[in-house]
């Protein structure tokens, strides 16, 4: 059986399934139908379990995971907690909420406390669930740890989740719910990892299920036959050579320079990026100065920061997109008010002209490193969707010395009057994510309408062909910065609709540039042409797949 | 009943692994040990949770007091422990 779902990059895998159990609910507060005293052996039986449990893995894990594991296992039967458990069971409650409640209470405290204590009540989190699953025996939620190689099948991962992932065991991932833009899908592609996301009919694979992950197809193959898994088999290793190429610059199969280049979200990446045959830095976020901080953080630590990231890239373009603060990352300092519907709200370039200091001191910061650096730096604007807009970011960044000022185009306003706005910025960088959620008006984060996530739209497409058109008459450039160009087809979609370069995680690099080498100008041309006419994503899609099977197949027989 | 006053060692305060440590070597003492900052409460020093939500800081001052067994012996090894840098 085929299960259909979102394929993340080219990969496949071949491996045994085991599940995630979902997050528990939250106790029912209810009175409990035994007395205290044998609610708080059952308790502290289940406490006890969990503790063991807990010193177990950590023996197991050894090194800094079991120091972690073995503070967890001391939570478990803390006697503050015990305490506070049996003052919860005085008052009639079960043994499941007492534990709640009062590991919820811990929680609080240590959230309260910041920092790096409020990282560590997610420890206590995991204790909590694992505690309420021991006494409603059920089987305990998070990361399994089947102890071999296993395909992962969730509804989806949380950020928590995916940092205790084992990459070592983990051959493949397969998620229910979410879509192409969800933290699954960022993490799987950061991380090389082989994903079918958005799979609706994961949710009836059982543990142990044999499965083909075949991310390049869209699907997940159940009950796989033996030929089936030798072709699958044969893939990774052609994949695996793939990897093992020598790196050369982003290139059509003429020649045509199509520059490849990463997305980065700190400086630490620029190394590995380099490794993988990055050609400079098509979008460096910059949001992570300014998470975790109540101010914005001063000109001189940014410029150290935006030094070191330059520095790693002597002689090549780094594009550096300023705070993008608003919708699904508030900033204390930026984003005071709550809002209804904050991706509509005062976002990107919005929120910095409510607060030019901050745009102003960023600025300033870039243009000193770039100044003291070799790299050649761009800089660009978020949530652009006027003219205005654009003429009062470049203004301000002619004012502080950026040479190459441009704007993101997000929105759909943006890419219609693409035009007009290129008139005025150096160049245009489509962060395809939030272009696809604005112009088909479907939330990014909503899981409900996932399938509506989808930059195949030729709605999607079109826009992307304004912005393009606009760019070649003017003779300016235009990148795409969305996941979208880390898809090796819709890549070479993208290039036809105009694109001049791509920028994408760096796990991306190979196959996109393997697939970019084996189409002409005029190919991508006509593989987008096929894209456009159809009705809709995955119609555009498969237009494009055949158009693209029928320029290679063609080419393979000519004499 | 014998107590006394400890400057914190570990660059990190009295967080997670020093944390641990110490609460470890508490609740094995077989005494009835409890920590305070100055000024502050205290609490049972075999609670992991009762001592990391004290906040203790490397630098901080706290009090040990320890009730019943080998009390002085108790005494010196848990001084030694949060005397001692454990995030070196």
């Amino acid at each position: 059986m085929e299960i259909k779902g979102t394929g993340i990059g080219l990969g496949v895998a071949v491996g045994s399934v085991v599940r995630m159990a979902d997050r528990l609910p939250e106790p029912v507060d209810r009175a409990s139908h035994l007395d205290p005293e044998r609610e708080a052996e059952r308790a502290k039986a289940s406490l006890s379990v969990v503790a063991e449990e807990l010193n177990r893995r950590g023996r197991q894990a050894g090194g800094a995971a079991q120091d972690v594991l073995e503070a967890q296992a001391m939570m478990a039967e803390d006697p503050t907690l015990i305490d506070d458990v049996v003052k919860r069971l005085a008052d009639g409650k079960t043994a499941e909420r007492a534990v709640f409640e009062a590991f919820a209470a811990f929680r609080d405290m240590l959230l309260g406390m910041g920092g790096y204590m409020g990282e560590r009540a997610a420890d206590l989190d995991d204790v909590s669930q694992r505690v309420v699953a021991h006494l409603l025996k059920l089987p305990a939620p998070g990361v399994p740890n089947p102890g071999h190689p296993f395909v992962l099948v969730a509804r989806d991962l949380a950020p928590a989740d995916t940092a205790m992932l084992d990459l070592t065991q983990v051959l493949g991932l397969v998620t229910s719910d979410g879509g192409p833009t969800s933290h699954t899908a960022i993490l799987a592609r950061e991380k090389s990892i082989v994903a079918v996301v958005g799979a609706a009919d994961a949710a009836s694979l059982a543990d142990g299920d044999m499965v083909i992950v075949d991310a390049a197809n869209d699907l997940v193959v159940t009950d796989p036959t033996p030929e089936q898994v030798a072709d699958a088999t044969e893939r990774i290793a052609e994949r695996a050579a793939r990897e093992a190429a020598p790196v050369t610059p982003g290139a059509l199969a003429d020649g045509t320079p199509v520059p490849l280049l990463a997305n980065l979200g700190s400086a630490d990446g620029a190394a590995e990026a380099v490794k993988l045959g990055a050609e400079g830095v098509g979008l460096f976020r910059t949001e992570f100065l300014f998470l975790d901080a109540n101010t914005a953080p001063s000109v001189r630590e940014q410029q150290e920061q935006y030094t070191r990231l330059l520095s790693a890239f002597p002689g090549s373009k780094v594009v550096v997109r300023v705070l993008d603060a608003g919708a699904d990352k508030p900033l204390a300092f930026l984003n005071a008010n709550e809002e209804e519907n904050p991706a509509l709200g005062l976002r990107g370039i919005r929120a910095l002209r409510h607060s030019e200091v901050i745009l102003r001191e960023q600025l300033t910061a870039l243009a000193a490193a770039d100044a003291a650096t070799d790299a050649d730096l761009w800089v660009m604007a978020p949530m652009i969707a006027t003219v205005d807009e654009t003429r009062y970011f470049t203004t301000l960044c002619a004012e502080l010395g950026i040479r190459y000022a441009g704007v993101m185009v997000e929105t759909p306003s943006a890419a219609l009057i693409a035009d007009r706005i290129l008139d005025v910025a150096a160049f245009a960088s489509i962060g395809t994510n939030d272009l696809t959620q604005y112009t088909m008006a479907a939330d990014r984060l909503l899981g409900t309408v996932a399938n509506l996530q989808d930059p195949w739209h030729p709605a999607v497409l079109r826009l992307v062909g304004e912005v393009g058109a606009a760019g070649a008459e003017r003779g300016k450039p235009v990148g795409i910065c969305g996941e979208a160009a880390a898809d090796p087809l819709l890549a070479v979609v993208l290039v036809g609709l105009g694109a001049t370069s791509l920028s994408m995680s760096p796990s991306a690099l190979a196959d996109v540039r393997a697939s970019l080498a084996r189409y002409t100008p005029d190919d991508a041309k006509a593989i987008a042409r096929a894209a456009l006419a159809a009705e809709g994503a995955a119609e555009a899609k498969l237009a494009a797949k055949d158009a693209a099977s029928e320029i290679t197949t063609a080419r393979a027989t000519a004499p | 009943m014998v107590e006394r006053t400890v400057r914190i060692g570990s660059t990190h305060g009295l967080h997670a692994r020093p944390a641990k440590l110490f609460t470890q070597a508490a609740a094995a003492s077989g005494s009835s040990v409890t920590i305070s900052k100055a000024g502050g409460t205290p609490v049972n020093a075999a609670s992991i949770l009762g001592v990391i939500s004290q906040g203790i800081d490397f630098g901080d001052e706290v009090t040990l007091v320890v009730d019943g067994g080998d009390e002085q012996r108790v005494l010196d090894e848990l001084v030694e422990l949060l005397s001692t840098d454990h995030d070196e």
